[in-house]
């Protein structure tokens, strides 16, 4: 799978922006993501992650700077053109009670369905692919409210891969998951980026599991913007040692990386 | 569809059918069923029986099915659209916008116009029914103007109580300074009823209603992708904000006529959603959407029939028995199936 770039900020400013007043969240940011590759977005509570993933996916709008989307502005995109461009995953929980897991990875397919969201027999075929992609084929006839929180998380990635959509941005898929889960949602994603050749775009807080799986990291950092390199580069010039604060961790993580390199 | 969805729609259908027919038999004055047959198809001559079946029990069953299927589909549109199952038409104040409606004129006719309401007979029967339909369409344009402003379904559901609160207590002093009849008349309206819409004024009801239920099929898709929350509906391509006003149009514009020909008429349009929710075990639109219908006529149908046993001839509000038979049923289910999904 080649990597090419799919998405790209240049001196972007995200916040919010109300009648009286402008919350400038982070500003000047700079970058570009890529096909075929999992990049993972770390940072502090409060650093801009979600905004950031807000404004790329259209949430909200922009307060300065440019946003493109294979090489066309965001902001040209109509509701409905994005939702075949974007899938998300978001942080906030879908209480649904009686939808099964194929429904809801149904839904995925609303962009593509005519009035009455009736499934055709492409969409079915669709959605039976994704499904069987993320390996959730045990779950198929289950109820949404049955399921873990790892399942569920599953279930949403399904529901994004059903979207076929060209760029997936997921918003701490790996929060509130037990280890285990989390090593295996960010296996899949990165499974999924080579695959599907998808652009795969996720914030986190797991700091070593995204050093060893992501294939790029955008360090974010209220002073001092974000910083994007390979885990590994990042590592060898210290930005991960200025990055974070707690020197300690940081230092832990080298000595941990180091030793997996051997 | 899957096949028990279809066979459930089909067991309601009949249902409806069967209570319908019911509500044509049953009644103080017995008339035989083959006979009540012949009068439908215009050929029998007994004039007495002929106008208790055509004037009286026919308009009164039109008017609880499509009353009993617009409110439980206003139910189901509202639970859906606020993302609480406690919603209900009574709530975004659209009932009581009615409830004011009728208030004014009601109450305030005999003060200006020197004639009480109450004794005017059928005129005041259709301007009750313009009063109610004004006041709840003067409360819902309210509530779409609000529902543009306010982010939060909470705080616009919290918005839609507080008018509520507001406009009863503009009808709480709109009584205390009216002749006891008026009152009277105000309290008697505000039971509800299917009764007390006469044959002119049920072709009208029946036609109103032929139009919009089958409108508030195209929210189909909408309600569905609502279903996901905001934020994945919005991904899924939906216009969040000119989804919401669509449904609480839709849903408020049902509520509004219904409440303006029966008076209010409550817990079917709470209830009836729930009821499908627990039979057809799903929150699929296509399916919820005409179960609610079906169920919502057929409840309203048997609830009217219960009101008209021998013993209460027809004196007992509709109101007591949608909620006397109703709830203990909703609540059944709703026990019966938690019970299974625990067991599972």
């Amino acid at each position: 799978m080649t990597r090419t770039e799919t998405i790209s900020l240049k001196g972007l400013s995200t916040g919010y922006r109300s009648k009286h007043k402008t919350t400038v969240v982070a500003r000047d940011l700079t970058g570009a993501i890529c096909s075929g590759e999992l990049t993972c977005l770390i940072g502090a509570n409060g650093s801009g992650k979600s905004t950031l993933l807000r404004t790329l996916s259209a949430f909200l709008s922009p307060l300065g700077g440019e946003i493109s989307l294979l090489g066309r502005p965001l902001r040209d995109y109509s509701d409905r053109e994005l939702s075949k461009v974007i899938g998300v995953v978001l942080t906030e929980r879908v209480s649904l009670q009686n939808m099964t897991v194929e429904e809801l990875v149904g839904m995925g397919r609303s962009p593509y369905t005519g009035f009455w969201g009736r499934l055709s027999k492409e969409d079915h075929a669709q959605v039976d692919a994704a499904i069987t992609m993320v390996g959730i084929d045990n779950l198929r006839g289950r109820m949404i409210q049955t399921l873990s929180d790892g399942e569920r998380q599953k279930v949403m990635i399904a529901k994004a891969l059903a979207q076929e959509t060209p760029i997936i941005f997921l918003d701490e898929p790996t929060a509130f998951l037990d280890y285990p889960s989390k090593v295996e949602i960010l296996h899949l994603l990165h499974r999924l980026s080579r695959e599907a050749g998808k652009t795969i775009f996720l914030s986190t807080h797991d700091l070593e599991l995204a050093l060893q799986i992501a294939d790029r990291l955008w360090l974010m950092d209220r002073e001092r913007g974000i910083r994007i390199g390979v885990p590994d580069e990042l590592v060898r010039d210290g930005s991960l040692d200025r990055f974070f604060d707690h020197t300690e961790l940081a230092r832990r993580i080298r000595i941990k990386f180091e030793m997996l390199e051997k | 569809m899957k096949r028990s969805a279809t066979l459930g729609m089909v067991l309601l259908a009949v249902s409806i059918l069967v209570f319908f027919f019911l509500n044509l038999l049953l009644g103080s004055v017995s008339i035989p069923a083959g006979k009540v047959w012949s009068i439908l198809w215009g050929g029998e001559d007994n004039a007495i029986w002929q106008n208790i079946v055509l004037k009286s029990r026919l308009p009164q069953a039109l008017t609880a099915l499509v009353a009993g299927a617009g409110l439980s589909i206003a139910g189901l549109q509202m639970q859906t659209v606020f993302r609480n199952p406690l919603a209900g038409p009574t709530e975004l104040g659209v009932r009581s916008g009615a409830r004011l409606g009728v208030a004014f004129v009601v109450l305030l006719s005999g003060r200006i116009g020197g004639i009480a309401l109450s004794r005017i007979g059928a005129m005041g029967e259709v301007a009750m029914t313009l009063a109610a339909i004004l006041g709840a369409l003067a409360i819902m344009a309210l509530i779409v103007y609000v529902a543009q402003r306010v982010r939060g379904n909470v705080t616009l559901l919290i918005i839609g109580v507080m008018i509520g609160y507001v406009a009863n207590a503009i009808i709480g002093v709109l009584k205390f300074f009216s002749p006891e009849e008026d009152v009277r008349a105000y309290v008697v309206w505000g039971l509800g009823s299917f009764a007390r819409v006469s044959g002119g004024q049920v072709t009208t009801f029946v036609c109103i209603m032929a139009v919009l239920l089958p409108l508030s099929f195209l929210l189909v898709k909408t309600l569905n992708l609502l279903l996901l929350g905001d934020g994945y509906a919005r991904n899924l391509g939906l216009n969040i904000r000119r989804a919401r006003m669509q449904v609480i149009l839709c849903s408020g514009v049902l509520v509004a006529v219904v409440t303006a020909y029966c008076g209010p008429i409550s817990f079917l349009g709470l209830a009836v959603p729930h009821l499908c929710r627990a039979i057809f075990r799903t929150s699929d639109h296509r399916i919820l959407l005409p179960a609610s219908l079906l169920a919502g006529a057929s409840l309203a149908l048997l609830c009217n029939l219960i009101a008209r046993m021998p013993g209460f001839e027809g004196a007992l509000p509709v109101n007591s028995v949608t909620a006397l038979i109703g709830a203990p049923v909703v609540a059944w289910v709703l026990f019966k199936k938690r019970k299974e999904d625990t067991a599972e």
